[in-house]
């Protein structure tokens, strides 16, 4: 039964399984651990960048192809269950529609970029798709009579995810069971369901020749494995993930913006998340993401603290300033990459040096 | 292998040798232990089968691969684990299978760039102009726009203007026109009379009879044959066993 | 304004059908643009926008198609070169607060000068850590290229903000470089006047200087053979490292008049410019200086003309552009044959 639903690939490490354990349990049962709409927020955003960044991963860690338009996916998914609650209204209709047209419509601009990038050099592909990303946002600001521009769009959801609505009327363990917990545990079942999803499809005949491409392209060639195809469908489904979970985000945030989804900030982030956690392993999307969220929400209280402690300094408050706390973990991904290329789940597993 | 009969009696020791030498590309173990000896003054032909591993050889010796194992001494010193540009300033010049000519560059600028010194000996140019005029006539174009024996003529002309103790030449025939290849093998026999010390790998066995003194075959990453090339020249049976097919005999 | 780059080029040995077509494609362009446009005087105010433009990302991207070319480095940290040179240059300028206000142009002039030489001068020398320290480990890795290089970009970025604060810093243009020469109904900008200049002149330098010395000729030779130019006796590193800190300053440069022209500087302006000079970098072909000149010089008037007709297709023009030359040359206008 366990090893059907992890598809037979496991932790391999104690202190990983124990790891993912607390955060699946964490996850699971944070309404009722955690009471309060921050914590309860935190976990939600976590679930969310789960299978944000193990997406991504489909296509750094297991193809070996570095991406910058992830977010323009991810972004379309969001804006497409947006636009149509905010133009239709909050119904289930207009969210699945509009979820499903911007699932869609990534895919296809994935097979788009894809099938251009067959025609120019791999080391171009990079670049090309940094342009891609930023043209998204700017056509996105720029056609604010749909999109709301740069202030993005603030919508209802259908009457069963909001606050307002009680599944029962008593309270559970002190916990109020409304729509708000209803849409955690939707967001999280559907996280959980699409990350084991991927799980399945790398650990799949396709998985394995996506790794095959990743170590020797011309091998996996040779021996009559249509890496083009290959590259493209796995692309194809990354962007499709990521639109899901653009969806999920939409419907969590009840608000879609170009902060929030198609930053150049939220690129990194997730860059920073799949080489800290570890790249090649779905599993290094959990941790990252996991410690990326909790840093970005806790760390800076932390760094405020160090900020004042050497107040009397020059320069150091600078350094430790709240905002700054990209600045750290700027440093700890560049020496990820050079130290730790297989992230804490290497490092973990015992790995670490990696390949 | 009783190669120290054929071999000849050199008064002094070899140029260069490398000994138990091992080249690992990638994952791949190409060079499986090479012992090859190259006397001074005397053109060495490093023949074999595509694969067998001889651009890989030159490639070592030049540090462009690193050996994993073996050592490679030059005129008394390890050359293993020294870059490239040392290697070339030690006296070694290479002419590699694909020419290495800068094609945006003219003919000149490739040869000023050649003659790392200083300016180009006069005497040598004068000399290179005699055996390959199209370098003269060419002087100022793009050397890209040169056909493919002009530019053989230009990698070699390039190796040999600065002064080195060791001229690594691959494959110099490569698809070129018999005209051509003649010219070529008058030009190599003029430098060994010289005196120039040359490795040279070559599937044209016509040309190999023509200007070896002495013969290494390699198969499979090791050298698995040493002699005079007159000696191999001179037994089919020996060729057929070695070399079966792979030597082009029509030329 | 054609005919003087047109000449430069001309100086270049051997004129080929690429090099032809691309100054081709410029000038149908131009007049293509002159149809839409349909004012002569607004199509000349914006020519010199575009090229303008043009100059200043070519002075950016020259550095790094160079470093790509010679040693297969693509550095996405590039852009903090630039970010970090705007800084330096602007403070520079602000300390020279007097002779940015004062009426003659020669006074002006040194201030800019003055800004332009410490953040080159600061910018190279950063270049040469930033290579030493987060570049040369990764020499060969393309995968980890990428990624260590945008590690590097985010932290100088940050370091930017703990140096200079978070917020935007407004830079006025000198006095004399303020405002327009106007003939008739012609409106020619001073700064864009200037900053085609500069580029002109840094152009012919690094032309000259390619063509005519042995360290220019060992550059191109290293970008299309590196592996040759090692056997020959040069260390290829060494040449790679000059090169890398040369880019460095001349992304500085870029930064500073990018800065001043559009009169505010922000940590993150570096990112923001590089989306235009990796197109350019494409457009021209990895590798070829000249080739980025001609794509520089593609996308600059490119922009500014769409930017006219259709404000809001400026960068998706720009885009576009590159998808259909990369459709027409998937190496570029003027890739550089690779001899490994």
């Amino acid at each position: 039964m366990l090893n059907t639903l992890f598809s037979g690939d496991f932790p391999r490490s104690r202190w990983l399984t124990g790891l993912l354990l607390l955060i699946a349990v964490a996850l699971l049962l944070a309404p009722f651990l955690f009471p309060g709409s921050r914590p309860l927020d935190t976990a939600a955003k976590v679930c969310i960048f789960i299978v944000l960044v193990a997406s991504y991963d489909l296509l750094l860690g297991y193809t070996g192809v570095v991406s910058f338009a992830h977010t323009v996916f991810f972004g379309m998914g969001a804006y497409g269950a947006a636009i149509a609650l905010a133009k239709v209204g909050p119904g289930w209709g207009a969210l699945l529609t509009g979820g499903a047209l911007g699932v869609l419509s990534a895919m296809v601009l994935a097979l788009l970029i894809a099938l251009f990038s067959l025609r120019v050099r791999a080391i171009f592909f990079a670049m090309v798709t940094l342009a891609v990303a930023s043209a998204f946002a700017i056509l996105v600001s720029q056609l604010f009579h749909i999109t709301g521009g740069e202030d993005g769009l603030s919508y209802s959801l259908p009457r069963e995810l909001t606050p307002a609505f009680r599944l029962v009327q008593d309270k559970v363990f002190d916990v109020r069971i409304d729509g708000r917990l209803l849409t955690y545990y939707l967001v999280l079942t559907a996280c959980a369901g699409l990350f084991l999803g991927l799980l399945r499809l790398v650990n799949s005949p396709f998985g394995r020749v996506l790794q095959a491409i990743r170590e020797n392209e011309f091998r996996a060639e040779a021996l009559g494995y249509r890496t083009v195809l290959y590259r493209t469908l796995a692309s194809c489904i990354a962007a499709g993930v990521a639109a899901l979970a653009g969806v999920m985000m939409a419907v969590w945030a009840r608000y879609t913006g170009p902060e929030t989804t198609l930053s150049m900030d939220i690129m990194v982030n997730i860059l920073l998340m799949v080489v800290i956690g570890g790249m090649g392993t779905l599993y290094g999307a959990v941790v990252g993401a996991t410690l990326f969220v909790l840093a970005q929400n806790y760390l800076q209280t932390l760094m405020a603290g160090l900020s004042s402690a050497v107040s009397g300094v020059p320069v150091l408050p600078n350094l430790f300033a709240p905002d700054r706390w990209l600045l750290w973990l700027g440093v700890l991904f560049i020496l990820s990459v050079y130290f730790f290329p297989t992230g804490l789940v290497g490092r973990l597993r015992g790995t670490g040096s990696g390949r | 292998m009783s190669d120290r009969l054929t071999h000849g009696t050199p008064l002094r020791p070899p140029l260069l040798s490398l000994s138990g030498v091992h080249t690992h590309i990638g994952q791949y173990h190409i060079l499986q232990g090479v012992d090859l000896d190259i006397p001074e003054g005397q053109l060495t032909m490093l023949l074999g089968r595509n694969g067998a591993g001889k651009t890989t050889t030159m490639r070592t010796i030049m540090g462009l691969w690193q050996p994993s194992r073996g050592e490679i001494r030059f005129d008394g010193a390890g050359l293993a684990g020294l870059p490239t540009p040392e290697i070339a300033r030690r006296g070694i010049a290479y002419v590699p299978e694909n020419m290495g000519i800068f094609g945006a560059l003219t003919v000149q600028e490739n040869m000023h760039l050649a003659a790392r010194s200083g300016p180009m000996d006069s005497a040598r140019l004068d000399w290179l102009f005699e055996v390959f005029p199209a370098l003269k006539k060419f002087w100022k174009s793009p050397a890209g726009s040169l056909s493919g024996g002009q530019k053989q003529m230009l990698a070699i002309a390039r190796a040999v203007i600065e002064p080195s103790r060791l001229l690594l030449i691959d494959e110099p025939t490569k698809g070129l026109a018999p005209a051509i290849v003649s010219a070529l093998t008058g030009a190599i026999l003029q430098l060994k009379s010289f005196g120039a010390t040359i490795l040279m790998v070559e599937q044209n066995f016509a040309m190999a009879r023509a200007v070896g003194d002495t013969v290494a075959v390699m198969d499979d990453g090791r050298i698995v044959h040493r002699g005079l090339m007159a000696d191999l020249a001179a037994d089919k049976a020996l060729q057929e066993r070695l070399l079966g097919l792979s030597m082009d005999m029509h030329q | 304004m054609s005919g003087s780059f047109e000449s430069l080029l001309a100086r270049l040995r051997g004129g080929d059908g690429a090099r032809r077509s691309g100054l081709l494609l410029i000038v149908a362009l131009m007049l293509l643009a002159l149809a839409g446009v349909g004012s002569l005087p607004t199509w000349i105010t914006l020519t010199l926008a575009g090229l303008a433009m043009g100059m200043m990302v070519f002075i950016m991207a020259s550095g790094l198609t160079l470093v790509f070319g010679l040693m297969d480095v693509l550095n996405f940290g590039h852009g903090a070169f630039i970010s970090l040179g705007a800084f330096v240059g602007v403070s520079v300028m602000a300390a020279l607060g007097p002779w940015m206000e004062s009426a003659s142009l020669a006074v002006n002039l040194a201030a800019v000068l003055a800004g332009a030489i410490i953040g080159m001068v600061v910018t190279g020398l950063f270049g040469y850590v930033f290579e030493r320290l987060v570049v040369m480990p990764v020499y060969g890795n393309h995968l980890k290229q990428i990624l260590i290089t945008m590690g590097g970009l985010i932290v100088v970025e940050q370091l930017i903000y703990v140096v200079w604060g978070p917020d935007a810093i407004p830079i006025p243009r000198p006095e004399t470089l303020k405002g327009a020469l106007t003939f008739g109904d012609v409106v020619l900008e001073k700064y864009r006047l200037l900053a085609v200049a500069v580029g002109l002149v840094i152009f012919a330098t690094m032309t000259a200087v390619l063509t005519r010395t042995k360290i220019g000729l060992l550059v191109r030779a290293g970008v299309e053979n590196s592996e040759m130019v090692e056997s020959l006796g040069y260390p290829v590193t060494r040449l790679f490292i000059a090169v890398f800190i040369a880019g460095s300053a001349l992304a500085g440069l870029g930064g500073v008049m990018w800065g001043l022209y559009e009169e505010v500087i922000t940590a993150h302006m570096g990112m923001s410019v590089m989306v235009m000079v990796f197109i350019v970098v494409i457009i021209g072909g990895l590798g070829s200086v000249e080739g980025c000149f001609l794509g520089a010089l593609l996308v600059g008037l490119m922009n500014n003309y769409v930017a006219y007709l259709a404000p809001k297709m400026a960068l998706g023009s720009s885009i576009l552009l590159m998808v259909v030359i990369l459709m027409w040359r998937p190496e570029g206008l003027l890739p550089v044959a690779k001899g490994r």
